[in-house]
């Protein structure tokens, strides 16, 4: 069981929330010239890293809202968690 | 190489079975190779076996950072079926069927292949039409496929709960009989026997640390037990795809997540089908031991932890319990957890890069096991001819920059949801 510390709302377990990936991946631009590759980048490629990994959850029977985590993926230690307007210092 | 055969065994067990020939040997890597595989799971053993076999390559090293076996190979639920609706999905797994019927022989090793069926689960009217378009483009290209009513259903697996009150009541099933199972430690073991009666050198304890690539072409490979040349590698890694693509400056439609199965304890015959759960995601089979094999969801985050969280087991096996009631009077034996190569569209990948030389498998998902044949055949055949097999040209890499994505399942690219 993982235990994650929403930033509203505290230590909750993990049933309470719901995954949403990669917290680094950008959308493109809106209305700027971008090539199919970019575009690839947004929808499908991902890094996937093994490690510390930053990462959106969702407090789904909590607040409801977006937060970011920074999780270990083979160890499952989690680091940090930020609102999800708080920037992510890589 | 010793033959295994009825009189062989007699033989052995003649002197205590003290005189068997090792099954693989241990060699020591040379500097160079024809073809390196990375990756000694089943699809890289099975793909060395048939660039030996099919293709006469047969200076060729497997690299292995664990151990044969140690793997997803031994690690999954043994299912193997081809039941699929999309033509790219159903010819690939319906030539490997063809495989693994003649699989014992053809590698002098039993795999105890057991084609004892498969029954997907309906619950609801809906459902049922699904299942029977799956099967009708099943049959459109030569897979055997019955769609079954609830009381046919009840014939065959009279275990299940077919009481009215129920939140997912059973209104019946698409069955693939040609469908089952098989011992997967022997199909690992097999494919390595025979590779390296061939003359392929299976090198385990070995792992990869970089890749010489230059003027985009692949050279070779740094490992933990030397550089190793080869003007051909083949990435046949399963969870760890990433982690080689990020030393190959590639980033990858392939996500890394874990799946977990359990074994109950062993009882008595009672489950002689593969049964999958229709209103979500679970799977069961009984082993030759008596084990009830179950699996289904992904632990739903990204992980390469290689063991699984109680709370996704619990979800899982409710869902069992709410199919076959019996399950709940039984106790867990083992549990354990693999991680999984999820692509974005559910759907592998069998390719050529953009580096010369450098080939793709990956992206196997739920479904690896069962591709083991007929992907190392493919796979040895993009390797050898350096060209795509038709069997595998919808598996390609660029079909997420084309749009010709092979979703078999209509899901999204929420890798850890599908």
């Amino acid at each position: 069981m993982l235990y994650i510390k929403c930033p509203h709302c505290g230590m909750r377990s993990q049933n309470e929330f719901s995954y949403g990936g990669d917290a680094t991946i950008k959308r493109p631009e809106l209305g700027k010239e971008i090539s199919d590759q970019d575009w690839d980048n947004f929808v499908y490629n991902r890094k996937s890293l093994r490690g510390k990994h930053w990462e959106l959850w969702q407090h789904i029977s909590g607040c409801r809202q977006w937060i970011k985590v920074e999780r270990d993926t083979a160890t499952h230690e989690i680091f940090k968690t930020l609102k999800a307007n708080e920037k992510i210092s890589l | 190489m010793q033959k295994y055969s009825v009189f062989s065994l007699i033989k052995n067990a003649l002197s205590n079975h003290e005189n068997w020939d090792l099954a693989w040997k241990d060699p020591t890597p040379k500097k160079e190779y024809d073809v390196v595989i990375i990756g000694g799971g089943g699809h890289g053993l099975a793909t060395a076996y048939y660039l030996a076999k099919e293709h006469n390559i047969t200076n060729v090293a497997i690299i292995e950072k664990g151990w044969i076996g140690g793997g997803n190979v031994g690690r999954n639920t043994t299912i193997i079926r081809s039941n699929y609706m999309h033509d790219d999905n159903a010819l690939f797994s319906e030539f490997g069927m063809d495989l693994w019927r003649r699989m014992s022989q053809d590698l002098n090793y039993n795999v105890m292949f057991s084609p004892r069926g498969i029954i997907n689960l309906a619950h609801s009217d809906a459902q049922m039409n699904t299942y029977a378009r799956r099967g009708n483009s099943m049959r459109l290209n030569g897979i055997d496929a019955v769609l079954l009513n609830r009381e046919e259903v009840k014939e065959i697996i009279p275990m299940a709960d077919f009481s009215e009150n129920v939140r997912f009541p059973i209104f019946g099933g698409l069955m693939q009989p040609s469908a089952g199972t098989a011992r997967h430690d022997a199909v690992a073991w097999g494919y390595a026997r025979q590779a390296d009666d061939m003359g392929v050198d299976i090198i385990q304890n070995c792992e990869v640390i970089g890749f010489d690539v230059s003027a985009g072409k692949i050279n070779g490979v740094r490992t933990s037990r030397g550089d190793i040349k080869a003007k051909k590698i083949g990435l046949c890694v399963a969870g760890s795809t990433n982690i080689l693509a990020e030393k190959l400056n590639m980033t990858l439609p392939v996500e890394t997540h874990l799946l977990q199965a359990c074994v109950s304890e062993p009882v008595k015959p009672v489950l002689d089908k593969v049964v999958t759960f229709g209103a979500g995601h679970f799977y069961i089979s009984q082993s030759d031991k008596g084990e009830m094999v179950m699996g289904g969801d992904l632990d739903g985050y990204n992980s390469y932890a290689q063991r699984g969280n109680l709370p996704t087991l619990q979800h899982v096996l409710t869902e069992g319990i709410a199919m076959m009631p019996f399950l709940s009077k039984l106790k867990m034996l083992r549990t354990w957890g693999g991680i999984m190569d999820m692509s974005m569209d559910g759907s592998p990948i069998i390719d050529k890069t953009h580096i010369e030389g450098l080939y793709l498998n990956c992206g196997w998902c739920y479904g690896g096991f069962k591709a083991t044949p007929a992907s190392g055949w493919t796979f040895a055949h993009t390797i050898a001819q350096d060209r795509v097999h038709e069997l595998n040209s919808g598996y390609s890499l660029n079909r997420f920059n084309t749009g010709h994505l092979l979703d078999e399942k209509g899901l999204g690219t929420k890798t850890w949801i599908s």
